[in-house]
């Protein structure tokens, strides 16, 4: 198991890696021009390309300049840990920006997906323990037009309905809990959390259904069952135990392709996460933060495969013997 | 009893140079551990050292339970897989190293039938494409021809030639089975090698498929290596039967002489194991019960490889008062080599069998 | 005769599906005395299992349609409740399957495994459960049983596993043992330790066991009674003197010439001609008559009744008793 745990960590780092170096070759090295120029954006003054070109060793040899990126990111840059650098946009460091739209995404990833595992997985188990039935189809057919029906329908539908007709909820934007309360921020959240979790739960139900219905039909629910243990036991401990382990992997990774930003949720809502700065930032052309969310991503992704990987080999034994 | 009528390609057996020839085999897989780079730390021991001689219209059965390494020989004498050390003669020729045009080649004199007739058939392609494969691939009938071919050969085997153009998922298990026999026999090869080609099917199929490929080799003068853990199938069918265990040959003889009086303690089990369908036969059986699990190929055992779990070895060491261990001293110790008993028997044991373990008639 | 452990009639198990009615049971009638070893021998399609699965219950009536009467020590089974029959399930009738790789939990513990089901029936601190779970382990023959109970099923080797599943159950000491092809999956000398095992564990615990296979060489050694079973019915029964020396009835006949057998060489063997019956197109009369080789008339108009002959042998089969002595003497146990 510890041989185990060290090769995925030891894996993870050599992902994270070259992770960074694709960023660094995407950014800044493929591109033709003058990088300065690139960097600085919309706001080129001779200044400000001065500065740039010092900060990234552009006079230097590429390799120098990617270990002199890799250092800062690793080690840390004068505004802190990790180096996130600076935006010549904004001229605010990085890492702030990124630090304090993260804790707006994480609410967000994290709310919907506790609406979506609550919702999908008690679908998806009530449908697989009553196959074929009317009730079992009706949350299948629904299941497929949720599906079908993407957050930039769902999102201004659920406002129009919500916000501008029924006046039973707040409008758009983030309200931070410490400042307003909990109403406010709450009311705020609920349309993001639920608009976005529909695809989701959908998603999380046909999948739990699938994978439930297969694991009962398994010979040792039926050895359970001739034991003579209670339905229910045999359900719970026998049936969901094996059943839901491998959607453990797909929410993990779920849960981290969130994290690196919900584009279009937020821009809708008007939440000030990740996913609008990637598209304020793609509007005005600032590398250094595009850069930078991408890294951040990436690192996400590969963080929640490692932890992924290392909850199922707890879950399930018979991974661990390799 | 009644005795079992030869036929002319049966005695022909043992009088001339061996068909297929085996020397030596050995197959050993690599295993391999670490955490960035992979290093070999051991080997599977699948086949440590084999003899066999299988000769021309003779059915030679290969018996042993999982993990013996009888199929892993079966594919190696095949050439599916490369042998570790040793040589392998078809009919004079050494063909251990063959490669590219000249083992397609080979294909031609070698054939096998395989266990499972739901996997073993690509069930994309129809029969008539299944069974006539080869014969495009290696040219042996013009194209005109080969449907008239495949036609005769599903005849023969007892398949309804109008079906050419179905597919495999369209048949039962024991067609499919025949299927897979009319492609081995398609380029008209001398041997065939079968492994375990009933195991998968239900009873009464199973001797329609027994009796197929016993007609088979009396009219096409086919040579088998048979491999199978049913001993009631292996000597129903077989000339001469050899027993592995562990990755080595342990006993090796004339079918009847074999059965009747089985020299090496691990035949002497597996015979006790087999059910019979005759209560008072079976009553008047030996009971052998062996202790625990065969061992592991990774590390055999010392000496004789059966020595943990041999009855014999153990019932002499308690017999014994000078000897302490569960087991006799020269077992744990010393290898035994094959060392004959008649002209045809052979067995690797330093205390061998002299009872019977199931009275049956040697004739 | 005391009274039966269990006694099973007419039991018809069909299950309707999109191709029509499978009657998978049809009209089955046994009986198993305490402490007896029944074996119960057919091909896949007789009924074997299908009929097991439906004494212990885990036939759900959702997917079959399911008559008759099947009376455990007096009690109707059938008739009893779902609570009622989970404490009988694993307490007073255990089962075990043939695929032991399969039929164990993979991601819970052996000995938790078989704790769990005696805590399920009995009132007993879970400490003490463990400490039994680990004593049967024992009594099967595992070494180091109190290690092996905290391993997982993929540790264990298929004999190994199937040894477990013999331990669990038995670990509530039940009346019956319903074994579905038990050692299929196993190999040959692992088969004889597992049915060594079960004879042993049957004198010791008095338990009567319904060993289920298609292997006339196992039901030879290990049954006191035998039941051949063809299209969901019984066509021949008896002991193994009478099913193998006195067989009755032409599908009997059948299966014995068409096997190898061990003191009974042969050529060729004589395969039943046909294929197994469709379950939803059972012929009217008897479901043998495509395949026997000694049909007439009667055979396809009029299912013949389980008629007994001499004690507990019993044929179910229209031929006249002398023709059939005839057919057995002449042509049978010559050839065999």
């Amino acid at each position: 198991m510890i041989r185990y745990i060290i090769r995925r960590v030891l894996w993870a780092i050599l992902v994270l890696l070259i992770v960074v170096f694709l960023t660094y070759v995407i950014f800044f090295l493929l591109p033709t021009g003058d990088p300065a120029v690139r960097l600085a954006g919309k706001a080129r003054t001779p200044e400000i390309l001065a500065q740039i070109r010092e900060h990234y060793g552009l006079d230097h040899p590429w390799y120098v300049q990617y270990l002199l990126f890799l250092k800062r990111a690793v080690l840390g840059d004068q505004y802190g840990w990790p180096g996130l650098g600076q935006s010549f946009t904004t001229k605010v460091p990085l890492k702030e920006t990124i630090f304090s739209r993260i804790a707006v995404t994480a609410q967000l990833a994290l709310g919907a997906a506790f609406v979506w595992i609550v919702i999908g997985l008690s679908i998806g188990i009530l449908a697989a323990l009553r196959p074929r039935t009317l009730g079992d189809r009706t949350a299948m057919g629904l299941a497929v037009l949720a599906i079908s029906m993407p957050v930039f329908f769902l999102g201004p539908l659920a406002l129009y309905i919500f916000w501008f007709k029924l006046e039973w909820l707040p409008g758009t934007g983030y309200y931070p809990l410490g400042e307003y309360g909990f109403g406010e921020w709450f009311g705020h959240w609920i349309l993001p959390w639920v608009v976005l979790s529909v695809l989701y739960a959908a998603f999380y139900a046909r999948l739990t259904r699938s994978n439930l219905m297969e694991t009962m039909t398994e010979d040792y629910i039926r050895t359970a069952r001739a034991k003579g243990l209670s339905e229910t036991r045999v359900v719970l401990r026998h049936g969901l135990r094996a059943g839901l382990t491998p959607i453990v992997t797909v929410f993990g990774l779920d849960l981290a392709a969130l994290l690196g930003g919900a584009i279009i949720t937020e821009t809708i809502f008007n939440l000030p996460g990740i996913g609008q700065l990637t598209v304020q930032s793609v509007g005005t052309q600032d590398l250094s933060a595009i850069a930078v969310i991408t890294l951040v991503a990436a690192t996400f992704v590969v963080v929640a495969n490692l932890i992924v990987d290392i909850v199922y080999a707890f879950l399930d034994p018979r991974v661990r013997l390799s | 009893m009644t005795t079992v009528e030869t036929t002319p390609a049966r005695e022909a057996r043992r009088s001339g140079e061996p068909l297929l020839r085996l020397e030596g085999i050995v197959k050993h897989f690599p295993i391999t551990r670490g955490i960035i780079v992979q290093k070999k730390v051991g080997a599977v021991h699948a086949v440590d050292g084999v003899d066999l001689d299988v000769y021309p219209g003779e059915t030679v059965g290969l018996v042993g339970e999982t993990g013996c390494g009888k199929s892993t020989l079966a594919r190696v004498a095949m050439r599916l897989y490369d042998a570790t050390a040793g040589r392998i003669v078809l009919e004079g020729r050494d063909i251990t190293d063959l490669k590219g045009e000249e083992l397609r080649n080979l294909r031609r004199d070698m054939q096998m039938v395989f266990q499972d007739p739901y996997a073993s058939l690509n069930p994309r392609k129809t029969v008539g494409t299944i069974v006539g494969g080869p014969m495009r691939l290696h040219k042996t009938v013009p194209r005109d021809k080969i449907k008239e071919a495949v036609q005769a050969l599903m005849e023969l085997v007892g398949l309804n030639p109008e079906h050419y153009n179905r597919y495999p998922h369209e048949f039962s298990g024991g067609q499919r089975q025949r299927i897979g026999v009319a492609r081995a026999l398609a380029l008209r090869p001398k041997l065939i090698v079968c492994d375990e080609p009933v195991s998968a099917l239900d009873v009464s199929i199973q001797a329609q498929i027994l009796n197929l490929l016993s007609d088979l080799q009396d009219e096409l003068n086919l040579t088998y290596l048979f491999i199978a853990h049913d001993l009631s199938v292996v000597r129903h069918i077989s000339d001469r039967v050899a027993v592995m265990y562990l990755g080595k040959i342990v006993e090796r003889g004339d079918r009847d002489d074999l059965y009747a009086q089985p020299r090496h303690p691990y035949t002497g089990a597996l015979l006790s194991a087999v059910p019979i369908a005759d209560p008072r036969l079976a009553r008047e059986k030996q009971r052998i019960i062996l202790e625990g699990d065969v061992p592991s190929p990774i590390d055999p055992p010392s000496g004789c490889r059966f020595h943990t779990r041999c009855p014999r070895s153990r019932a002499l060491a308690k017999a014994d008062p000078q000897v302490s261990e569960p087991w006799m001293p020269r077992c744990a110790a010393e290898e035994p080599e094959l060392t004959p008993f008649s002209d045809t028997q052979i067995a690797a044991c330093h205390y061998p069998l002299d009872r019977p373990i199931i009275p049956l008639d040697p004739s | 005769m005391p009274e039966p452990l269990l006694e099973v009639k007419d039991l018809k198990v069909h299950f309707p599906t999109h191709d029509g009615l499978v009657k998978a049971v049809d009209g089955l009638t046994f009986t198993v005395q305490p402490g007896e070893t029944l074996g119960v021998v057919g091909e896949s399609g007789s009924g074997k299992s299908v009929s097991f699965l439906t004494v212990m219950g885990l036939i759900s009536r959702k997917s079959a349609v399911i008559e008759g009467q099947v009376f455990f020590q007096g009690h109707d089974l059938l008739q009893m409740t779902n609570d009622e029959l989970r404490e009988i399930r694993g307490a007073k009738i255990a089962m075990i399957f043939q695929d032991p790789m399969t039929s164990l939990h993979p991601f819970y513990k052996v000995g938790d495994q078989i704790a769990e089901m005696i805590l399920a029936h009995e009132d007993v601190s879970k400490k003490d459960a463990a400490r039994r779970a680990v004593e049967m382990l024992g009594e099967v023959n595992i070494p180091q049983p109190e290690e092996r109970a905290k391993q997982y099923p993929h540790e264990f080797s298929g004999g190994m596993r199937q040894r477990a599943m013999i331990a669990m159950a038995l670990s509530l000491n039940p009346d019956l043992l319903i074994a579905d092809e038990p050692t299929t999956a196993l190999d040959v000398t692992v088969q004889a330790q597992i049915l060594e095992l079960i004879d042993h564990l049957q004198s010791e615990f008095n338990t009567a066991v319904a060993l289920i296979t298609h292997d006339l060489g196992v039901v030879a050694e290990h049954t006191d009674h035998i039941q051949v079973m063809y299209a969901g019915r019984i066509v021949e029964e008896g002991t193994g003197d009478d099913i193998y020396y006195k067989p009755m009835m032409p599908y009997t006949w059948g299966l014995l010439r068409s096997i190898p057998r061990l003191g009974h060489d042969t050529d060729r063997l004589t395969p039943i001609k046909g294929a197994p019956p469709s379950l939803i197109f059972l012929p009217d009369g008897c479901a043998f008559s495509p395949r026997c080789p000694y049909v007439f008339d009667e055979c396809r108009l009029v299912q013949p009744e389980l008629l007994p002959i001499d004690g507990r042998h019993a044929t179910r089969c229209h031929l006249s008793y002398t023709d059939r002595q005839r057919i057995l003497d002449e042509e049978i146990l010559t050839s065999s």
